[in-house]
């Protein structure tokens, strides 16, 4: 049966379509700005009033100072580390604790799990936790990026629902042969958490690339300080003198410009260029977390 | 039968716990070694800390430490109850909060609404994928981009040229600020937000809206009787969890985007606590401060869903 459409109804549409269009643009537009800034002439880009969609000349100079910045090399590499290994130590923690929630509800396990959801709630605050992390001596330390934010109570409790929906029946046949629980959850509960684990992984390497505030708290050492620190410094801070010292006077203060804008793209692009691929997981993600546990 | 039966099972069920507990070890060892290190960490990261709060009621000197300094009651709530920032701060607190409960709130529903009411599959695809795009945008990149576009000779300026207004600097006004951050997170939160809402969308029975397309029902009708009725339970949901928060707003983005200047309507309690707790060191007052904040925080996520639970059925916990 089909239902010959109004003309109201088509208006609709036509308006519902374009509102969505202006909302798109104002989603892509600013990093489309930054990169035909970042591409384009010093001088050129000084003087341009308003939008901006292609490069005004053409100059790679601001991204030869980008790169020339060691601290922007280094920090790119300690966030890789943080990513990488900080997402491994999340996982591997999560995905037991998430098992052994989820299997045989005890009263011990009851009182666990209620302890972990009272986390998101309250907190004893920012200054006890810096004074214990300074007395643990992970101040300054690869650690302070590391340990702090081992598990994630909301994550956890993502992943716990996941596994109390896998059948016992499972679990019981293969403790018949002799397996035990960390056979059992690395052989079965694994493989078929996949896509759970892959949207934790999102979640917790999303929450490592971003991580700045634990890492201007507590790390002195600028050897071992994430990009988002390097990035703040340059882009909120202003520092961008130690960049530019190759260029003098009024010039200084427009390539002082572009850096910022080929800052702001060496930062964003490989998330923004791995984005396609990831996003059908961090859509899952979400659905399995909208689940009420 | 039956009465032989039963008293066993209850004597069962009434071993001891220390016997019950040693019996589940022995069963369940695995488990107890796996839940180990996350227990641990909940103890030290997020138990210690609560434990260590109680500097708020004591005069905290290091060398002492925390267990020996003296209890001096309450004097440092009364002292920031009594201090000429605590009016500000919590003002700010709840009034960058309420504004973005206003906008901030309905602006993923909103974005939801629109996407399922778009037929081609392509360009729904699309508006999507475009609208979670900010939120991979991280935050210190985000706050760059607003620094960029505020600037005297950036885009917000350079648009208020075209309507004959002068350049202005637009993040050292007070009056913009909770603005500038209520739509920045706009920006960045509505297409991510608006996900939870859609994957409620595709549980909706397609039925419905067949037969409200029979009776007459227009688009509207159809999205006030039949799209919204089916969201309320994920809209009270996140309402509870977003008015839990009321008192509560993240350190981090009002730190990268507020500065002296802006003071006034930006400072909130956690900048607050930061900037006397950690750049001046007054551990105990920050941490009473602090603790003000989370007793709040907890008392409002409880009473709200208690509300919810009475009135909609739809609760946390």
């Amino acid at each position: 049966m089909k239902i010959k459409k109004s003309l109201f109804d088509r208006v609709f549409s036509g308006v519902n379509g374009l509102l969505l269009l202006i909302i798109m643009f104002i989603c892509v537009y600013p990093m489309i700005h930054i990169l035909a800034a970042s591409l384009s002439e010093a001088s050129a880009i000084a003087s341009h009033r308003g939008l901006l969609f292609w490069p005004k000349g053409f100059s790679l100079d601001s991204y030869g100072l980008v790169f020339e910045n060691p601290y922007i090399l280094s920090g790119y590499g300690n966030t890789i580390l943080y990513v990488v290994a900080g997402t491994l130590l999340n996982l591997v923690l999560t995905t037991m604790a998430a098992y052994a929630l989820s299997r045989h509800q005890n009263r011990v396990r009851q009182a666990v799990m209620l302890g972990i959801t009272f986390t998101m709630y309250f907190s004893g605050g920012l200054i006890p936790t810096y004074m214990l992390i300074n007395n643990l001596g992970i101040a300054n330390t690869r650690w302070v990026m590391l340990l702090p934010g081992a598990v994630s109570a909301y994550n956890l409790i993502i992943m716990r629902t996941y596994f109390a929906g896998v059948p016992a029946a499972l679990e019981e046949s293969a403790k018949i042969d002799g397996a035990n629980d960390f056979t059992v959850l690395a052989r079965i509960f694994v493989p078929l958490a996949k896509p759970v684990i892959a949207v934790m992984t999102l979640f917790y390497g999303v929450g490592h690339w971003n991580a700045w505030f634990n890492a201007s708290l507590y790390i002195q050492n600028r050897d071992l300080l994430p990009l988002q620190v390097i990035l703040r410094e340059i882009l909120i801070q202003n520092s961008t003198q130690n960049m530019t010292t190759s260029v003098e006077g009024f010039d200084k203060m427009m390539v002082a410009e572009t850096v910022k804008y080929a800052t702001i793209i060496v930062a964003t692009l490989p998330i923004l260029a791995l984005y396609p691929f990831l996003q059908k997981y961090f859509v899952k993600g979400v659905m399995v977390g909208s689940i009420k546990g | 039968m039956t009465s032989a039966s039963l008293p066993q099972g209850r004597s069962k069920a009434k071993a001891p716990l220390a016997v019950r507990l040693k019996n589940d070890l022995y069963k369940n060892g695995c488990l107890y070694l796996m839940l180990a290190p996350t227990v641990f960490f909940f103890l030290l990261f997020h138990y210690y800390p609560m434990f260590g709060a109680q500097i708020a009621f004591k005069d905290f000197s290091p060398g002492l430490g925390i267990f020996d300094s003296p209890w001096v009651g309450f004097k440092h709530f009364a002292s920031f109850f009594g201090s000429r920032h605590f009016q500000r701060v919590v003002r700010n607190t709840i009034l960058i909060n309420l504004k973005d409960l206003i906008f901030g709130f309905p602006a993923p529903i909103l974005l939801a609404l629109m996407i399922n009411e778009v037929n081609n599959r392509f360009f729904k695809k699309s508006a999507q994928t475009i609208s979670y795009l900010p939120h991979f945008v991280s935050q210190v990149v985000m706050c760059g981009l607003l620094f960029e576009f505020s600037s005297l000779t950036g885009l917000f300026n350079s648009i208020r040229e075209l309507f004959g207004l002068t350049a202005v600097p637009i993040l050292q006004n007070p009056a913009w600020f909770q603005g500038i951050y209520v739509a920045s997170g706009i920006w960045q939160g509505a297409g991510w937000g608006s996900i939870v809402y859609l994957s409620a969308l595709t549980s909706i029975d397609q039925e419905q809206y067949e037969s409200a397309v029979i009776d007459g029902a227009g688009r509207f009708r159809q999205i006030w009787y039949i799209t919204l009725p089916n969201l309320i339970p994920t809209i009270m949901i996140m309402l509870i969890l977003r008015i839990g928060q009321m008192m509560n707003i993240g350190v981090e983005k009002v730190m990268l985007l507020y500065n002296p200047l802006t003071y006034e309507t930006a400072d909130v309690i956690s900048t607050f606590v930061y900037r006397k707790g950690i750049l001046e060191a007054s551990y105990s007052f920050s941490s009473a401060v602090g603790l003000f904040n989370s007793a709040i925080n907890f008392a409002l996520l409880v009473t709200v869903n208690f509300i919810s639970k009475k009135t909609t059925e739809t609760s946390l916990w």
